[in-house]
């Protein structure tokens, strides 16, 4: 069976290349323009998959993105994608696709009792049903119904596509290429705007396409490729083909999908798979066009019962025939269009037209072609399971309540066309409220709320010549605005059949003793009956009616199922549609892929990396590193066999007994110049500045203006006006943004400038006891005794010929300096360091051994400086002034800042001496206590104390400066540890911090 | 995305931005006595508007100046900007 279902002639695919694909293991082939919908549908497949509840057949519905059937699972090029529509698949050579929700197969799905179980399974079962008992939804449930349901499944492997974004402006952006956004382009182009024409079919035309009109002299198909062929030599357009602008967000910001290789069999090199636009417009032209929606009737969703226009794009755009024994079912002129292209191809369908007697251009040519029309009939249910075999009709009164006497048809397809619906998402999106349009039963766009405009069918009008001359002024009237050229175009004469009214009949009555399905929403298999039981259940806004029922959910996002949804809910409560309202459209429109979102952040992309200039060394020498904020830090370097614990030990240990050198580079720096800049560090510190002398660098902690502590950091007087801040590697952006905040919105009379240099310097700590006797080799040219460079104190040296900037200051509590040269002299300031500390002994030190050498002497950092400690708990209150003014003082009176029982940091030492105390275990006074235990503070960090060689850690505790002495029991839940502990001084080494002044 | 006029550098997409809250607040002087309630006020209480909004965003990515903007907090239209020693009339 070689596509039996093509037609000789006509069509826009090429049928000079043949293309071979599979579908579920099975080999067909089609033509080059085909859908992989089309190619299948051309070899009579319509079993496309499973319903996702009841696991019934599926076939096509649509012929595009409002496709609630046919998602199928993609493979292309070793990859594999769920949730495609077949009906938006382009087909190419060697394309495979498998169905989803059905197993073991599409033929045979075992799921499909639960269509047999259907009534035990109504809205809201699986809300009633797993709520007991409590322990079994994770465990049972929740597992089962994940495996039950789904439209397919996630590649686990890693993308090898490349996504891509670009940023553009425009004039005016076009939404849909239809007759509406060719000529709003072509007029604004004409004009000399910027134009961005965006179309999300692979073919422009939009229902030109499909359509038996005449613009000018040439058929509406002809005159939109003559357009596009206009607009694509006009060097201000972009067209865009494959397009889907799928969100209208804040400021006229609009962002298209487009697929630059989903139709190829394998993305080409240095091509990307999709390419998200970011588009600020200054106006939008929204021509996104009209679906055509369903009317509701038994078994509805029977593979074969499509919609009209869906089966005469199949046929004039593909050449394919859905059927050869059409039904139509129709209450408007739309299906007489559908049934007029199958006979001029040969086939005789019966059209069944809801309305009782309706006259129009249109139907007297069905009439002429001698087309089998039935008035006042309906079709009552379909017939057969994967495929539709005939259809029960019947007539039915005018009132539209009583059916006539049964009649059975045969017919391999039923068409229906139950009106038109605008897609006016884009629209409600942007902020528009929309508005209820009775001659058309549909909701449309009403005041614009951004530079948005929406026309054509999008905007309810379905004449043909009232667009084109709408769309035309508009798109010239609004470019004339932007660029003050007035091109005239003259609007071309329009050939178009008249149709007549449509009948406001969406649902058929259900015969006496028959109680078949009728479907509103066909992905998520909702019928009229569900929702007539949440109603009853006391469901009423139509949100929570969407949330208990499911419909317009999922992929399709219930493009062909609302607006039946909106018209049962407000028969049933009596109410007019506009009354009961729409859900929310909500960006996207039509889902889309996460690589596309994610775009080329990926990886190490996805937050770029900093190294200081040193790294290649600390790779060299076997550095295991350690995210610390944006930086790549060594955390230790591993010698042998040696693990963390080991390797950390032996580095402090060093740092102790010799002298360790680590990168110190991370640090925020902060370059502070001006006139008032000790002023204005006297505002931001805690402590006093103002007299700070030339040479002599400062330890100062600043707050937030709620009390807490923002950050610390030491700050150097460099010159009469100069300063060096460093801040910790976390807080150096918000520090500046800090600084620049009070300097240029509460205190702009201070005249000072702040820059971050960060990564202007490199940075080495030296600190052990045998630094100053390497700082002295160093720099053999300085006087760096403890007379000539003493404790906090700063000189600028002479390294090897290179400028080097020397601070006394010390993290470990160590004898310690640090050394700044300019970052390119980094690795060359390192590798002499190393050089010439061998003799000492010298070793590098990572942040593990930076952190316990920092814990054990007691000093802060950001695992207590957490956001939530005042400078008391962090035992700081001494480098409180009492005497001047500082950000944040006022908030240090409030009164649980100073209760008596203030928490407040100490030490902490297990009574065994061997066990480590989990960081982040709870304080308890009673191990024993019922829960919730009562919490006495927390475990901050935790270290191998190398100076005692036990373990030792940092905690904030509950009125902490009494606890000293004091047995408590240190409690981790998480590591299921119960350590009984002693409170101890939280400066554990060196009480009297004589080491630093040494 | 909002498209915010920097009255330094023109206009600019939101993520060059970063927001500062609300720009009517003012810092109680420096050593000026101030009370718990004043205090307060300042440092937590802030209205949550419907409607137009005077704020305060930095141009992070950007000139790093501290700018002012008026925008409609229901709608995101904005109305004015300003710099940031400009007085909002």
């Amino acid at each position: 069976m070689t596509q039996a279902f093509r037609i000789e002639n006509g069509g826009l695919i090429n049928r000079d290349k043949k293309l071979s694909f599979k579908f579920n293991g099975k080999t067909y082939l089609g033509y080059e323009g085909d859908t992989l919908a089309s190619a299948l549908l051309a070899n009579g497949v319509h079993l496309v998959g499973r319903s996702f509840k009841y696991h019934r057949p599926r076939g096509f519905f649509g012929a595009g993105v409002d496709e609630p059937y046919a998602v199928v699972q993609l493979y292309r090029n070793g990859e594999t994608e769920p949730n495609i529509k077949a009906t938006e698949q382009e087909l190419f050579e060697g394309l495979e696709a498998k169905s989803v929700n059905c197993w073991p197969s599409v033929n045979f799905d075992i799921g499909a009792i639960n269509n047999f179980l259907k009534i035990f399974l109504p809205a809201g079962f699986y809300y009633k049903t797993f709520m007991w008992p409590k322990s079994f939804w994770y465990r049972i449930y929740e597992p089962f119904i994940r495996k039950a349901a789904g439209l397919g499944v996630a590649s686990t492997k890693h993308d090898k596509e490349r996504y891509e974004h670009k940023y553009e402006y425009c004039d005016l952006l076009i939404a849909g290429s239809g007759p509406s956004g060719l000529a709003g382009a072509y007029a604004a182009a004409k004009n000399g705007a910027k134009v961005i024409l965006a179309e999300d079919k692979p073919r422009f035309g939009g229902s030109l396409l499909t359509s038996d009109v005449n613009i000018g002299n040439q058929s509406g198909k002809d005159w939109a490729e003559g357009i596009i062929a206009e607009l694509k030599t006009m060097p201000n357009v972009v067209v865009k083909n494959r397009s889907q602008i799928f969100g209208y967000y804040d400021h006229n910001m609009l962002v298209m999908s487009e697929k630059v290789s989903d139709h190829l069999p394998s993305t080409k090199k240095y091509h990307p798979n999709k390419r998200l636009w970011y588009i600020r417009a200054k106006e939008v032209l929204i021509s996104s066009g009209s679906i055509e929606r369903p009317i509701v009737f038994g078994n509805n969703d029977t593979p074969g019962v499509m919609l009209s226009s869906a089966a005469k794009e199949y046929l004039k755009v593909y050449g394919v025939l859905v059927g050869r024994k059409p039904l139509v079912f129709t209450n408007n002129d739309s299906g007489y269009e559908t049934a007029i292209e199958f006979k001029k191809h040969g086939v005789d369908p019966v059209v069944l037209d809801s309305r009782k007697n309706p006259e129009s251009e249109i139907i007297d040519e069905a009439k002429n072609l001698g087309i089998n029309i039935k008035n006042s009939y309906v079709v009552v249910a379909a017939q057969g399971y994967k495929k539709v075999k005939s259809a029960d009709i019947a007539s039915i009164s005018e009132d539209k309540k009583q059916l006539g006497k049964i009649e059975n048809i045969q017919c391999d397809c039923i068409c229906v066309s139950g009106f038109w619906t605008p897609t006016i998402h884009l629209a409600s999106q942007s902020g528009n409220k929309t508005k209820f349009k009775e001659e058309i039963d549909a909701f449309v766009p009403g005041q614009s709320k951004q530079n948005e405009i929406t026309l054509g069918a999008a905007n309810g009008v379905f004449s043909l010549e009232e667009t084109l001359k709408t769309s035309f002024t508009v798109g010239s009237e609004l470019s004339k605005k932007i660029t003050e050229n007035d091109n005239k175009i003259a609007i071309p004469n329009v050939v178009e059949k008249k149709s007549s009214q449509h009948d406001k009949f969406w649902c058929v009555p259900l015969p006496k003793g028959k109680n078949y399905k009728r479907f509103l929403d066909f992905q998520n298999d909702v019928a009229v009956s569900d929702v007539e039981i949440a109603l009853r259940e006391g469901y009423r806004s139509i949100e929570h009616v969407k949330r208990y029922t499911t419909l317009g959910m999922a992929t399709d996002q219930g493009k062909t199922s609302n607006l039946n949804g909106l018209q049962l809910v407000s028969e049933i409560e009596n109410k007019v549609v506009p009354a009961v309202g729409h859900t929310t459209f909500r960006p996207p429109y039509t889902p889309v892929s996460i690589g596309a979102i994610v775009g080329r952040e990926v990886g190490k992309h996805s937050k770029p990396t900093r190294k200081s200039p040193m790294h290649s060394w600390h790779e060299k020498n076997n550095a295991v590193f350690v995210d610390a904020g944006v930086w790549l830090r060594p955390r230790y370097y591993k010698r042998g066999n040696e693990n963390l614990f080991e390797a950390s030990k032996r580095e402090a240990k060093n740092v102790r007994t010799n002298v360790g050198v680590c990168d110190v580079t991370t640090l925020g720096k902060i370059d502070i110049k001006g006139p008032d800049a000790a002023e204005l560090l006297n505002r931001v510190y805690t402590n006093a500045w103002l007299k700070l002398p030339v040479g002599k660098a400062r330890y100062g902690v600043m707050l937030r203006e709620d009390g807490i502590v923002m950050d610390d950091g030491t700050t150097t007087r460099i010159s009469e006006n100069h300063y060096h801040m460093t801040t910790t590697t976390a807080q150096a952006a918000n520090v500046l943004s800090h600084l620049e905040y009070y300097l240029q919105l509460v205190w702009p009379e201070l005249n000072v400038n702040v820059v971050s240099t960060t990564e202007q310097w490199a940075g080495a700590a030296i600190a052990g006891p045998k630094s100053r006797d390497l700082l002295q080799k160093l720099f053999p040219n300085f006087d760096v005794s403890n007379e000539g460079l003493p404790f906090m104190g700063y000189m600028e040296g002479d390294l090897f010929g290179v400028k080097a900037r020397i601070f006394r200051i010390s993290f470990s509590g160590e004898l310690a300096y640090e050394v700044n040269v300019e970052s390119d002299y980094g690795n060359f300031m390192w590798e002499k360091i190393m050089e010439v500390g061998k003799e000492f002994n010298i070793q590098p030190y990572g942040t593990e051994a930076l952190s316990t050498l920092r814990i054990e002497m007691g000093h802060v950092a950001g695992s207590e400086l957490d956001g939530r400690t005042i400078p008391f708990d962090n035992a700081l209150e001494g480098l409180v002034s009492k005497k001047k003014d500082f950000i944040g003082k006022r908030s240090l009176q409030r009164s649980a800042f100073i209760a008596e029982d203030r928490q407040r940091i100490v030490g902490v030492v297990p009574l065994d001496k061997k066990t480590s105390i989990p960081e982040g275990s709870h304080l308890v006074k009673d191990d024993k206590a019922p829960l919730p235990n009562p919490k006495l503070g927390h475990i901050s960090a935790s270290c191998w104390s190398v100076e005692y060689d036990n373990p030792f850690s940092l905690a904030i505790l509950k009125d902490g400066k009494k606890m000293i002495g004091e047995k408590l029991f240190a409690m981790s839940p998480l590591k299921n540890k119960v350590i009984p502990v002693e409170i101890v001084s939280s400066h554990y080494v060196d009480p009297k911090g004589e080491r630093v002044r040494s | 995305m909002l498209y915010i006029n920097c009255p330094h550098c023109g206009m600019r997409s939101q993520n060059e931005f970063s927001y500062g809250g609300d720009a009517s607040v003012k810092r109680p002087e420096l050593n000026k006595e101030v009370s718990d309630q004043e205090w307060d006020n300042f440092v937590y209480n802030r209205k949550s508007l419907r409607g137009k909004h005077l704020e305060l965003w930095q141009h992070i990515s950007g000139c790093r100046q501290w700018i002012k903007v008026e925008r409609d907090t229901a709608t995101h239209e904005i109305f004015r900007t300003f710099k940031a020693d400009e007085e909002v009339a």
